[in-house]
């Protein structure tokens, strides 16, 4: 018994290849979304000019690649991962892998607040993200006061759905009595990052930083919470309070992330499935890939965005919902469970 | 070790433990036993905080309330009836949860609690399983592997709810002798039982509960009567005894 244990038992988490094959994801989605466009621009040239080395890029290019399409690329990234991460975090804390960050309603309630910015406050463009941030917040605060009494997660979803339902019947009757402002609408609700600029990068860095930050940190919790409520329980988890704090981390990351790019679909729940399926089902893997798959899917999903119909531009939605649905009917029939 | 103490547990309208007081010393086994429904689950649910109760549970002399989450599920490793087994867990990670109550909020396992782990996986034999994931064991395995997660949790008692359910009559053996020889490490022991036979023959004490309170508590030789089982499980049997072992057979 005191010989010396040479192989330990041990977490498989998150396998060196693994973990470098995400960030190289990444790093190669944000070098196409910079390099790819009406004017194309070489990798290695983008990656000297990052990085201060060899010849520094033209006067346009450089223009081009760091004022117009990096905020772009990084917001895009951003987002993506905000969503994938908070996809995944929502799936642990409900044990519930179709569950997507736009769970509790956040999605109906940020629709509503951005509809009625569009609708009453005529062109005033800039309120619009700070409505929708409120309007998805106070949705999930409504969903967890209705649905936090009893226990059970399945009420807390139910309240999710309930919350949802209303924002969307609100919204809907809002856009009906606005019909000359139905295309605005449509155009922030299937989202997108033409508009994108540092400024939005900076105003949501911080909410995206912190929420993911919390969520990384959460993801050994997660794991524990798959033993269902009581079991976890009984190893000393307070399952009600790491539910909370997942749920506010997770849930103020992606009313920022909605706020400044409409409603995106899908990403949240893709994602995190594509990691289960090929490295592990261990939230200490699918929370940190998350985060650096989904920056590069939706990174890459934005050059799509821009390009198949150049110089129009389609609705990241659009692309989202077009591969991700398939990809769900895949995912449906081939994971048994 | 535990003593409860007019325990009482209300759960919505019903009172599922009325004044339920037994204790089990330090290295005991005792088996609660009792009809359906009679609060045996109960009972170890408000031992390790699942559910609140009126009443005193003294947990190695402290009030078990007062410990919190995480001192409790150092002191106290619960084996629930069904465990969940996420499938795609291998045997190795399952088993390391176990070590949750020892680590801070957001820390991960150090050393020490891969020993921990490694050791539990050794004591029951599951080191050539530690790959395999938890949807590809057997019965048998699957009960060894919930098992280790409760050693690495390294508490001093042992709550095992049902322990032999779900297995047949060769592995439900194996699983006993199992939990007699952890013995050894000084564990102690209180689990539910519903094979009679069984519960008298490995565990040193029965606690008899019936409709929420204790109707017996002794050895099986005296818990074990034809009248205590017609009584309180409305079931005819014959009670046939061996020096100290005692069987119980169901007749028509």
């Amino acid at each position: 018994m005191t010989t010396a244990v040479v192989d330990e038992a041990r977490p498989r988490g998150i396998t060196p290849p693994w973990g470098l094959g995400a960030l190289a994801f990444l790093v190669l989605a944000l070098l196409v979304g910079l390099g790819v466009g009406p004017i194309g621009i070489a990798p290695w040239r983008i990656l000297e000019s990052a990085l201060h080395i060899g010849r520094p890029l033209p006067h346009i290019e450089d223009v081009i690649v760091w004022q117009l399409r990096a905020p772009r690329v990084v917001l895009a990234a951003m987002v993506g991962g905000m969503l994938a991460i908070a996809g995944g975090s929502y799936q642990g804390v409900f044990r519930n892998p179709l569950v997507d960050p736009y769970l509790l309603g956040v999605a109906g309630g940020a629709g509503l607040g951005a509809t009625l910015v569009i609708a009453y406050a005529g062109d005033n463009a800039q309120l619009v993200p700070p409505a929708a941030f409120v309007g998805g917040a106070i949705a999930v605060v409504l969903a967890y006061a209705l649905g936090a009494r009893s226990r059970s997660s399945t009420s807390l979803v139910l309240a999710g759905v309930t919350v949802a339902t209303f924002t969307a019947a609100v919204q809907t009757f809002v856009q009906q009595q606005h019909s000359d402002q139905l295309r605005n609408v449509y155009t922030w609700l299937l989202g997108g990052f033409s508009t994108a600029t540092w400024h939005d990068v900076g105003v949501v860095t911080p909410y995206i930083a912190v929420s993911s930050l919390v969520l990384l940190l959460h993801r050994r919790v997660l794991d524990v919470l798959s033993l269902g409520d009581e079991e976890a329980a009984a190893l000393g988890v307070d399952v009600g309070r790491v539910r909370l704090v997942v749920v506010v981390a997770a849930t103020l990351g992606t009313a920022a992330a909605v706020a400044v790019s409409g409603l995106i679909v899908f990403v949240g729940i893709i994602v995190p499935h594509v990691i289960r399926i090929l490295v592990s089902t261990s939230y200490r893997a699918v929370v940190p890939l998350s985060l650096l798959v989904g920056g590069g899917f939706l990174a890459l999903t934005d050059v799509l965005a821009r390009t198949v119909l150049s110089p129009q531009e389609l609705p990241i939605g659009v692309i989202t919902a077009f591969f991700g649905a398939p990809f769900f009917a895949f995912v449906l029939r081939n994971v048994r469970r | 070790m535990i003593e409860l103490v007019d325990v009482s547990v209300t759960l919505g309208e019903t009172r599922a433990l009325r004044d339920v007081s037994f204790a089990v010393a330090r290295g005991e086994w005792v088996a609660l036993i009792g009809p359906n429904g009679a609060g045996k689950t109960t009972a170890l649910r408000a031992i390790c905080g699942l559910v609140s109760y009126d009443g005193s549970i003294a947990v190695d002399g402290s009030e078990a309330r007062t410990l919190g989450r995480r001192r409790l599920a150092r002191a106290v490793a619960l084996v629930p009836q069904l465990p969940e087994r996420p499938p795609d867990l291998t045997v190795a990670e399952y088993v390391l949860l176990g070590r949750t109550p020892h680590l801070g909020y957001f820390a991960a396992e150090s050393r020490d609690d891969r020993t921990a782990a490694t050791r539990a996986l050794v004591r029951l034999e599951l080191s050539p399983f530690r790959d395999r994931l938890l949807g590809s064991l057997s019965g048998g395995e699957l009960q060894r592997a919930v098992l280790a997660r409760a050693l690495a949790q390294e508490a001093d008692v042992l709550l095992l709810d049902e322990p032999t359910s779900a297995l047949d009559l060769g592995r439900q053996q194996q699983a006993l002798e199992l939990v007699h020889a952890l013995r050894d490490d000084g564990l102690t022991i209180l689990s539910t039982m519903h094979d009679l036979t069984l519960a008298g023959q490995y565990s040193d004490r029965l606690v008899l509960l019936d409709r929420g309170a204790v109707v017996a508590d002794g050895p099986a030789s005296k818990v074990l009567s034809a009248a205590n089982i017609a009584s309180f499980y409305g079931a005819r049997v014959r009670v046939l005894a061996d020096g100290e072992r005692v069987f119980v057979l169901p007749v028509r």
